[in-house]
């Protein structure tokens, strides 16, 4: 443990954020490892996971989330808070090189390659016994610095316009 | 026995909905269908699980990308006489808008069926159809019946 005056490292900011995202708790998210750039999560296997029910394999949609949480946790910066701006995903392809084995584990590693001023890109890759072997792989990016205010609390003007998802960008 | 083939063996083998009371993560999002003749609609009811954002709230990425490749799945398979469920390939997803806390609908079109890979588009809407909150696309591979 680092001397708690310090602030919070990266690792225990995102353990905590991933405790407060009711689905990733609902899925069996947990964090694995972290850095500013790289981040590891994964899931157990899970009977309430499971897409297939002739091969118990558990579902793509698991396996996007996985890889939307993970590739979301890598894009944030560093200076940006949570608490303050959200950060959106502007789109995201997964190929599926093949299913997940039933009853393991299932990881995502994701590194965030390049942030522009708005824009992060994030490369990820799922997984259960080694990243060299992917069952599958992640691409996404993501709008840095979107409204992160109750949808209630918006005033109408905003709510109207095609893009109030990314217009309340807030000063860093 | 392959969940399909039982199905169609009970003559239900269009019956979508007796297909997702089969699929555990199907149950577990709460995913429901409606099919209104030949126009199947997926409806997603909000539940505080899906939640992927507690600020906004919003519905989480992994949900939404969830939805959008169960609903082209299905229509799949309403389309198609597959011997087991399709196996998807990839997807692409577009977030056009925050989904937020309240039901989500969605629609899917199988642009291109080949004998082995399907290529099927899909959206997702809340209030209004015309603001769809995400649409995607994606390959499946099929399982034709011989």
């Amino acid at each position: 443990m680092n001397d708690t005056e310090q602030p919070a490292a990266p690792q225990h900011d995102i353990a905590d954020h991933l405790a407060r995202v009711p689905h990733s708790n609902a899925i069996g998210m947990r964090f694995i490892s972290g850095s500013e750039d790289n981040c590891e999560l994964a899931i157990a296997y899970s009977e309430h996971l499971v897409g297939d029910p002739d091969t118990g394999v558990i579902h793509g949609g698991a396996i996007t989330a996985l890889l939307d949480n993970a590739a979301g946790m890598v894009a944030r910066p560093k200076h940006m808070h949570r608490d303050v701006a959200a950060i959106a995903t502007l789109d995201m392809r997964i190929d599926y090189m093949g299913p997940a084995t039933p009853g393991k584990d299932v990881h995502a590693q994701a590194h965030c390659f390049k942030r522009s001023k708005n824009v992060a890109f994030v490369r990820a890759v799922a997984f259960t016994d080694s990243a060299a072997d992917p069952i599958a792989t992640c691409t996404a990016t993501f709008m840095l610095g979107t409204r992160n205010t109750p949808f209630d609390q918006a005033n109408s003007a905003a709510e109207n316009s095609a893009e109030s998802a990314v217009s309340r960008t807030v000063a860093p | 026995m392959k969940i399909l083939q039982q199905l169609r063996d009970e003559g239900r083998g269009q019956d979508l909905g007796s297909l997702l009371e089969h699929i555990p993560y199907a149950q577990f999002l709460g995913l429901q269908v409606e099919q209104q003749g030949h126009e199947i609609i997926t409806v997603l009811p909000f539940t505080e699980h899906l939640i992927g954002n507690t600020n906004l709230p919003a519905i989480h990425g992994g949900a939404v990308g969830a939805m959008l490749e169960m609903t082209a799945v299905l229509q799949l398979i309403y389309d198609t006489a597959c011997e087991r469920l399709p196996k998807t390939v990839d997807v692409s997803f577009d977030y056009l808008r925050s989904a937020r806390g309240m039901t989500t609908y969605g629609r899917a079109t199988v642009t291109r069926q080949g004998r082995r890979v399907a290529n099927v588009r899909t959206e997702l809407w809340q209030e209004e159809r015309s603001k769809p909150v995400a649409v995607g696309h994606g390959h499946f591979l099929l399982s034709p019946l011989e």
